[in-house]
């Protein structure tokens, strides 16, 4: 695949183009073969927190890196907001423009305890498959001697609408069975609309369990990307003027600079693989940019439904299944 | 959902014993269609392998496969998707 010897399959990165190899392939000649992916196959956690987590899978191809994606951003359910009744608007947002800014609202609902709605009659749903919300707040006066015009928490009551604003509604075994805090919208702080004194909202909502290809706002991430492992080599000794004009090329903490003025790649991790080394003919000749082909870096931020990790599993579980529910069929004719 | 057929194939390759075929998958994408495109097409035993959206809102992949002759193209499928279900077996099954 790279060249003989060259344990890295690395795509070298020159000033205007990629290095042209014509013993390269990429993974045009790669034939699967199972043993051999599950020897080289590594996944490694690099960072992790409550909603972001990193994380590197080693000996993959773009083929099989871009179907997990794919799916985590379509295909991977969650709840949102699907219907809403306006029983009364009087802000000056729309019915239409208000009722799409609720289903924007990320749910903490965990997905994998109800069911799809499958019935498309059925308005109202039933306690398996349908949350339901209220919001029932108004604008009021709360001082009308107040000096400072501008001061509208002086002046005014509920003149911001915030998500938290939005009550769960429990169904039937609901109230028993889920905790408030794990329903309801991701964040407290979401703002809904802008109120005045005589402004009101009377309105119910209905979250069913959706996913991403239907409609976006059923995505469980806010952010799934997958990038190269950037890989930089100093192929001469970089050292005084050079080494510091070397570091400014790259991004903050790729390049560093030993006590004796000499240039070393400490991360190359986080480069963000800019070409402005290639400015500098005198300073480029001695660098080589390069990705590793088969190291993908994974970013997943989660909306708070799911933890991160969780997203991807479920990705994975999902590609397994389409495949299942075809070989199923394929078996089942070929008897 | 589970009574339609999700697989169907086109006909006109009647005549090369179905060593040839294209299939008509519905309800997948280029999720599925490029990952089964990428591992079928580097088989020794395939001559060519492709698929098509036919159209961006209808919701069906064109799949074709071409073996070299030995093997019928719906074992190659079937060999493409055991494949696939490797892969996330061996992903599910490292640690994280």
């Amino acid at each position: 695949m790279a060249k003989i010897g060259d344990k890295k399959p690395k795509v070298i990165l020159e000033e205007f183009k990629i290095k042209e190899n014509s013993e390269d392939y990429g993974f045009a000649d790669e034939q699967f073969n199972r043993e051999d992916f599950k020897r080289n196959f590594k996944l490694k956690v690099i960072k992790k927190s409550n909603l972001d987590i990193e994380f590197d899978l080693i000996g993959i191809t773009p083929a099989i890196a871009n179907a997990f994606r794919r799916i985590m951003l379509s295909e991977v359910p969650s709840m949102a907001i699907e219907k809403v009744y306006i029983y009364n608007n009087t802000s000056i947002i729309p019915d239409e423009v208000l009722a799409h800014r609720f289903g924007l609202i990320p749910l903490k609902a965990d997905p994998r305890l109800f069911e799809y709605k499958l019935d498309e009659k059925d308005e109202e749903g039933n306690e398996l498959d349908t949350l339901e919300f209220k919001l029932e707040i108004k604008c009021t006066w709360k001082n009308k001697d107040v000096k400072d015009s501008r001061n509208f928490d002086a002046m005014y009551k509920n003149h911001n609408i915030y998500s938290e604003h939005i009550k769960w509604v429990p169904r039937g075994k609901q109230g028993t069975l889920y905790n408030e805090a794990n329903i309801g919208p991701c964040d407290d702080k979401i703002l809904i609309s802008k109120m005045r004194p005589g402004h009101e909202f009377n309105i119910k909502l209905l979250a069913v369990k959706g996913i991403g290809k239907d409609h976006a706002k059923f995505s469980p991430v806010s952010l799934a990307t997958y990038r190269l492992l950037p890989e930089i080599t100093l192929l001469k000794e970089i050292r005084g003027k050079d080494a510091q004009l070397l570091q400014k090329c790259f991004s903050p903490g790729v390049i560093e600079i030993d006590k004796s003025g000499i240039a070393y790649v400490k991360n190359a991790r986080y480069d963000n693989c800019s070409r402005n080394v290639y400015r500098y003919p005198e300073l480029s000749k001695n660098v080589e940019i390069s990705r590793v082909r088969n190291h993908f870096i994974f970013n997943i931020e989660s909306l708070g439904a799911y933890k991160p990790e969780e997203i991807f599993i479920l990705a994975v579980k999902t590609l397994k299944n389409k495949c299942d529910v075809l070989l199923e069929e394929l078996n089942f004719e070929n008897k | 959902m589970q009574t339609e057929k999700k697989i169907t194939e086109i006909a006109g390759d009647e005549h090369d014993n179905q060593t040839s075929s294209t299939f008509v998958i519905e309800g997948e994408g280029h999720t599925l269609g490029n990952i089964l495109k990428n591992i079928i097409s580097n088989y020794a035993d395939v001559q060519f392998c492709g698929y098509t959206l036919p159209h961006p809102v209808e919701n069906k992949i064109h799949f074709r496969i071409q073996s070299t002759g030995k093997t019928k193209a719906i074992e190659i499928l079937k060999r493409g998707l055991e494949d696939i279900k490797f892969i996330c077996d061996t992903v599910l099954e490292t640690p994280m």
